[in-house]
């Protein structure tokens, strides 16, 4: 845990995932950041979620 | 077959056709359209679901065809059933808006020479109040007679005398020189008339007669569209019944409801209530005066056109209530992220040459929750009025849930699920 105290006294670069708000505060604080746009899938629907996987296209050998 | 050969199948099978412009003939004599049938676009329609602009258009096509003298009488004849209505999809065509079809109105017929199927589409009958947009006044129906008593039969003999016009080749053109072939056709419209003319001066006709048919093709910039839904229908079809596909062969719409139909779940529809454009309307008009959307036109998304091409075409962005080029590029890569692939001949040149997007997932889309976006005309909600505006809309995410659903089901009962 030692460390944590030295990444905010060095420059901060963020990869944000998920909610862009949390990117654009950053932006507006002049940190670099990169935006993924992610969701979860099914937008979190357990079970569409579920039958995606079992209708995913296999890993061609 | 695993999923994703059965995808690959179908998405090549899409991209490989070769849809060919053969014929212009009467839908009668083209596709066996017989009796007192009046099509529509989208998926099958009760007559009391349909919209006052989509019973507007249909009651006109009754008076047209001479089944009645006037839209009460029409409107008889359909209620009490001897009047039948049928969606365009299920007789191998396309309908632009309302969509409607009915047995004297000439047809073009696009042939997929790579699969030996047809697909047919009326004439695009040009701007201002039109039968399409649910127009129904008597300029409406004598523009439609003229379409069937000179415009189709010198089509017809100049597409003959032509040997058939290789359409793949104009719509790859078009690509590169602007146009995404659902709100924007000029190009392919040009590119057309320029083919045709030698072959309508050769034609059997008066030189009036192909005067006035120069004329309202030049003077109609979405003359195209027709003929960019019915490739997209003819490359579509053969994709029909690949067992094991998830990819999207059908988006429509009847202002009630859309529908999608997917390669491996054969001629079933799944709906859901269509949603309302957004886009900018002609003076004079708002949003509340808009009609849902509607027409089959959606196929030219299907086939990676339209909002999919949406970076080729920097001229519509705004007309289509786009903000710019930036987002209309990223409307193109948002696309992709729900397609199988890339076209192979249509290619963005913005876009580093990069193919446009082509073939939905049903999968992707209900993964990622992304919709397919569709560039659309916007019809008022008044009949005949005719058009009103032009935009964007979406395809209902309820329609993708219901496939992957019925896809699953089917997938379990018949082998256990496998990718």
């Amino acid at each position: 845990m030692a460390g944590i105290g030295d990444l905010f006294r060095q420059e901060i670069r963020v990869i944000n995932l998920g909610l862009e708000a949390f990117a654009l505060t950053l932006e507006q604080l002049g940190v670099p950041v990169i935006h993924v746009a992610w969701s979860p899938p099914a937008g979190g629907d357990p079970r569409k979620a579920a039958l995606l996987a079992a209708l995913a296209d296999e890993e061609e050998e | 077959m695993s999923i994703k050969s059965a995808n690959q199948q179908a998405l090549g099978r899409l991209v490989e056709a070769q849809p060919v412009l053969a014929d212009c003939l009467p839908a009668e004599q083209a596709m066996g359209l017989t009796g007192r049938t009046v099509l529509h676009a989208g998926p099958p329609l009760a007559w009391e679901r349909a919209c006052a602009t989509m019973q507007a258009a249909v009651l006109c096509a009754v008076r047209y065809e001479g089944w009645a003298p006037d839209d009460a009488m029409a409107l008889n004849l359909v209620l009490r059933g001897e009047v039948r209505l049928g969606p365009c999809h299920h007789m191998r065509a396309v309908g632009p808006m309302t969509g409607i079809i009915t047995a004297s109105m000439p047809v073009f017929v696009v042939e997929n020479r790579a699969q030996g199927n047809r697909a047919h589409v009326t004439i695009n009958e040009g701007l201002g109040k039109v039968l399409r947009f649910g127009a129904n006044d008597e300029s409406v129906v004598e523009r439609l007679r003229w379409l069937a008593r000179e415009a189709g039969p010198v089509l017809g003999a100049a597409i003959r005398a032509s040997g058939g016009i290789d359409l793949r080749a104009l719509m790859a053109q078009a690509v590169r020189m602007g146009d995404e072939m659902h709100q924007r056709n000029v190009a392919a419209s040009s590119l057309l008339a320029r083919t045709l003319m030698g072959q309508l001066t050769r034609a059997r006709a008066d030189t009036q007669a192909i005067a006035r048919v120069a004329d309202f093709i030049g003077g109609n910039d979405q003359f195209f569209l027709n003929l960019a839904m019915a490739v997209g229908k003819a490359c579509t079809d053969p994709c029909l019944g690949i067992e094991d596909s998830t990819m999207v062969v059908a988006m429509a719409r009847n202002g009630t409801d859309f529908g999608i139909r997917v390669a491996g779940l054969g001629d079933r529809w799944f709906t859901a209530p269509v949603e309302m454009p957004q886009g900018l309307y002609f003076p004079g008009f708002g949003a509340e005066d808009a009609n849902p959307d509607m027409g089959d036109s959606a196929i030219v998304e299907t086939v990676g056109l339209g909002a999919f091409a949406m970076a080729a075409s920097p001229a519509v962005v705004r007309f289509v209530g786009v903000g710019g080029m930036q987002e209309a590029t990223r409307a193109t890569e948002e696309m992709a992220e729900i397609c199988l692939g890339e076209h192979p001949h249509f290619r963005i040149p913005a876009l580093d040459e990069r193919g446009t997007p082509v073939g939905i997932d049903i999968r992707k889309v209900v993964e990622t929750g992304i919709t397919p976006l569709i560039n659309t005309g916007i019809a008022g909600k008044t009949p005949g009025v005719g058009q009103i505006g032009a935009g964007v809309a979406r395809a209902p995410l309820s329609c993708f849930e219901q496939a992957l659903e019925a896809f699953g089901s089917r997938r379990q009962s018949t082998r256990g699920y496998g990718g």
